[in-house]
């Protein structure tokens, strides 16, 4: 089938993810592209737990991830492939290879240095120098937290600082 | 009753619902504010949430009661329990439950967790309509 889904989510999968995109998108598959996480078993242990339907869960790095992205695209699984941040997305996006595709922003909550653009989303200087580059490479960028919400378009994600 | 120290709870939940919990058990049951303390997930990252949860529980004995096996309260509290084995974490929490809780907490922590998980289930029924269960 394809990738359903491109999200960047601190919480990975988590409610909004399984229930909110996945009771509309219905993935077979949630690939978790993160350096650190594809290196720790107990962590991917939990993350597998909160997973329902018998959808599998694959943990890549990036390298891994680049590797296997056509093949991912083309094969007969419906994936959701989540990085916990814009970082991942970036290297992951390297040369093109997420030119045409969506890339969706989801929960990225407030830490230093990160100014809010909603209330489920506050992004740092480094962010948005990625969300530019994610752009520049051809992937259209948004930010929605569920399905149903409203679409954050590209230049309130790069433009203003804050809107409070 | 032992002379251990009372078991401490910590409901964590999406939206509002911990607080509306907690609530609702401190007017039925009364209890202290530390017996059972809510955490919402809203606005915070996960290192946030486990920090939070680690914060109340301190090293005493601990049930973190969660709303949804696949959310974000529930790994949190997953991973704030690991290498914790005084801290238990049970989801698809219900008042039944925390009622329980509330006026068991004396038990050892793995009596305890059994016996609110009898509780929880059996608070789960249907009273009326055509698949109410005889009483």
């Amino acid at each position: 089938m394809t990738i359903v889904l491109r999200r960047v989510d601190e919480r990975l999968i988590h409610g909004q993810v399984v229930i909110g995109w996945g009771s509309q998108l219905h993935p077979t598959r949630y690939v978790i592209v993160d350096d650190d996480l594809a290196g720790s078993g107990w962590e991917q242990d939990l993350y597998r737990l909160a997973v329902s339907d018998g959808a599998t869960v694959v943990f890549l790095t990036v390298l891994e991830a680049r590797a296997l992205l056509q093949s991912m695209e083309d094969d007969s699984e419906r994936t959701i492939l989540l990085t916990r941040d814009v970082g991942s997305m970036v290297r992951l996006a390297r040369q093109g290879a997420l030119a045409g595709r969506a890339v969706n922003l989801g929960g990225m909550h407030f830490g230093e240095g990160r100014t809010r653009v909603r209330s489920y989303l506050f992004l740092s200087e480094d962010d948005r120098e990625g969300i530019r580059e994610l752009a520049g490479g051809g992937a259209t960028v948004t930010a929605r937290d569920l399905p149903d919400s409203a679409q954050v378009t590209l230049d309130d994600l790069i433009g203003a600082d804050s809107n409070g | 009753m032992s002379d251990a120290v009372p078991v401490r709870g910590i409901v964590t939940a999406h939206g509002d619902m911990a607080l509306g919990m907690v609530d609702a058990v401190r007017q039925i049951a009364g209890g202290t504010e530390d017996v059972l303390v809510p955490v919402s997930n809203v606005g915070k990252s996960p290192d946030a949430l486990v920090a939070e949860i680690e914060a109340i529980a301190g090293g005493a004995p601990v049930i973190v009661f969660t709303d949804l096996q696949a959310g974000s309260c529930t790994l949190a509290a997953r991973l704030s329990s690991r290498e914790h084995p005084e801290r238990a974490v049970l989801c698809g929490v219900n008042l039944p439950m925390l009622l329980d809780f509330v006026f068991h907490r004396d038990l050892p922590l793995d009596e305890l967790v059994a016996r609110l998980l009898a509780k929880g289930r059996q608070g789960v029924i249907a009273v009326a309509g055509p698949t109410a269960e005889p009483r």
